[in-house]
């Protein structure tokens, strides 16, 4: 240690200038976005629920399904995305589709989020792009583990995130259902 | 009728100086939480909220204080039933009666009655800021021997031994300025600083005791048990003394600590930055160095100069708040021998060098 240094005094005096002028700098900003300078911003905080980042469009949210243009699914239930999920949280039971020109349609469509690791293979694996994972919705959670399955008709409802990344959907209640 | 107005003047001044220290305490708390935040690029918490009232998080200390009394009072099994509800109690009770002898003003005169502004008149008002200081201590010593914890104890003793550090340094420093001042009256040693060195700059104690104020001022701190000096608690890893308390218990350990930040920058204002003295400012108005002088109203002299023993206090919490989230904590080690092998030789030095100074230009500024 140099002389100074082991005085203390010169080494807390340089470490209290640096926090007292990050103290009035940002003072400065927070008086100036009170008065409305609307730029000028004191704090690198995002308060989350009120502000979010932006996310990427490549983000993996909870996962939807495409539906036609008469809002039957466009999933024709082969199972390659139930196949291929390494968590096994995909539940698929298949039924016959009234039109013959589709092969088949999904009686269930159960999807056990809490099992979900979110690794969009499922996405990647569909062959009729049925499912995608583009719903921007991040904040599910329940209290039971039956209310982490979202089925057929909650994947259904929901709509793709706007061009903001943000969901443009209500975020699904949880229906407690037993798995 | 006259013992009526007495006692009423009496009780005025304890309850001005009761809820000047209990507000400034529950305040801290909110400084303490606002003033990290935006030193460090932070918002801090503003999510308390009456009928949708932020007011910056004015009111997380009121949700504080709501959530320490809801909350489980627990008692371990083998902690000793008196002293472990006592020791809190104690803490608190002597931070608050320390600052009882620091004056916030000077005399008021109202209908013919001359009223100190401080709590309590003592002549020996220093020693007794000290002495409360000092038993403040022994609510932390009997949490940690009570609590039936070895980490508590242990605790407790670190805090003793802190403490005690602290208070030899701060002894020997507050030394100079009473023999500077020449009185152990509060008082009179804030009215000693109400003087002008030649003819213009204030005889502060920071002006004719600089090293006795930075001294004073890290022995303080010390004193606080707050970060860097820590120890005692060390809240992140090592365990404190006040492991075993909840509750509002444990939310009063937390408020004497504060309470002794307002008490140790009440005493830094009185001893070293003129009390509440403001510079030019005498009983009769105005009057600067060059001989200008302007009238002022008994009434309104005396509240500026208690605006600006207010004023001051809050500086120096600020400063001190300013350490507290600026340093890292000093080791055990480390923190005695900063008070043993540093601060108290020093503040011994500075005793000798004042006298030499005193008896060569004969006698006080």
């Amino acid at each position: 240690m140099r002389v100074l240094q082991r005085f203390y005094l010169v080494e807390v005096l340089s470490g209290v200038a640096l926090t007292t002028a990050h103290f009035f700098r940002n003072m400065g900003r927070h008086a100036a976005h009170a008065l409305g300078k609307k730029d000028a911003r004191g704090a690198v905080t995002i308060q989350y629920p009120d502000e979010r980042r932006p996310y990427s469009p490549r983000l993996r949210t909870l996962h939807r399904l495409v539906r036609r243009e008469d809002g039957s699914p466009r999933c024709v239930a082969c199972m390659m995305c139930e196949t291929v999920c390494p968590a096994h949280c995909i539940y698929i039971v298949a039924a016959e589709h009234p039109n013959p020109e589709i092969e088949k349609v999904p009686a269930r469509f159960d999807i056990d989020v809490g099992k979900c690791v979110f690794c969009g293979y499922c996405v990647e694996a569909c062959p009729e792009d049925a499912i995608r994972m583009d719903t921007g919705i991040l904040e599910f959670s329940s209290y039971t583990r039956g209310g982490m399955i979202y089925t057929k008709e909650a994947l259904l409802a929901l709509e793709p995130a706007g061009p903001d990344g943000r969901p443009r959907s209500p975020i699904p209640i949880p229906a407690d259902r037993t798995p | 009728m006259s013992l009526a107005a007495d006692l009423g003047i009496a009780f005025g001044r304890v309850a001005f100086v009761m809820l000047f220290v209990l507000n400034m305490g529950g305040l801290l708390t909110w400084v303490e939480r606002k003033q990290s935040a935006i030193m460090q690029d932070r918002i801090g918490a503003n999510r308390a909220s009456i009928l949708g009232l932020r007011l910056f998080g004015l009111f997380h200390p009121l949700a504080d204080a709501i959530k320490m009394l809801t909350k489980e009072d627990f008692r371990p099994a083998r902690a000793d039933r008196v002293l472990f509800g006592l020791a809190p109690f104690v803490s608190v009770f002597f931070a608050l009666t320390a600052f009882a002898s620091i004056p916030f003003g000077d005399t008021l005169r109202v209908g013919g009655r001359e009223i100190p502004l401080q709590a309590v008149t003592l002549n020996v008002g220093v020693l007794y800021v000290f002495a409360m200081l000092s038993l403040g201590v022994y609510g932390v010593m009997m949490a940690g021997w009570s609590s039936g914890n070895n980490f508590a104890l242990l605790g407790g003793q670190r805090a003793a031994a802190l403490m005690i550090t602290a208070e030899v340094a701060i002894g020997a420093s507050i030394m100079g300025v009473i023999m500077v001042y020449g009185s152990l009256n509060m008082m009179d040693i804030v009215r000693g600083q109400g003087t002008l060195l030649w003819g213009w700059l204030p005889a502060w104690g920071i002006v004719t005791q600089p090293l006795a104020f930075v001294l004073f001022l890290t022995a303080g701190i010390a004193a606080t048990k707050r970060i860097p000096f820590d120890m005692p608690e060390g809240e992140s890893e090592i365990i404190g003394y006040f492991v075993e308390y909840s509750g509002m218990k444990f939310g009063m350990f937390a408020m004497a600590d504060f309470l002794e930040t307002v008490v140790i920058a009440g005493m830094t204002t009185s001893l070293f930055l003129g009390g509440w003295q403001v510079p030019y400012l005498d009983a009769a108005g105005v009057r600067l160095p060059w001989g200008w002088t302007w009238a002022l109203p008994h009434l309104l002299v005396v509240l500026l100069q208690v605006g600006a023993f207010v004023l001051k206090v809050s500086a120096v919490i600020f400063f001190m708040m300013l350490i507290r989230w600026t340093l890292p904590r000093f080791r055990y080690d480390q923190a005695m021998r900063l008070g043993w092998l540093g601060l108290f030789p020093l503040s011994i030095a500075n005793i000798v060098l004042t006298g030499l100074v005193l008896l060569l230009w004969g006698g006080r500024p």
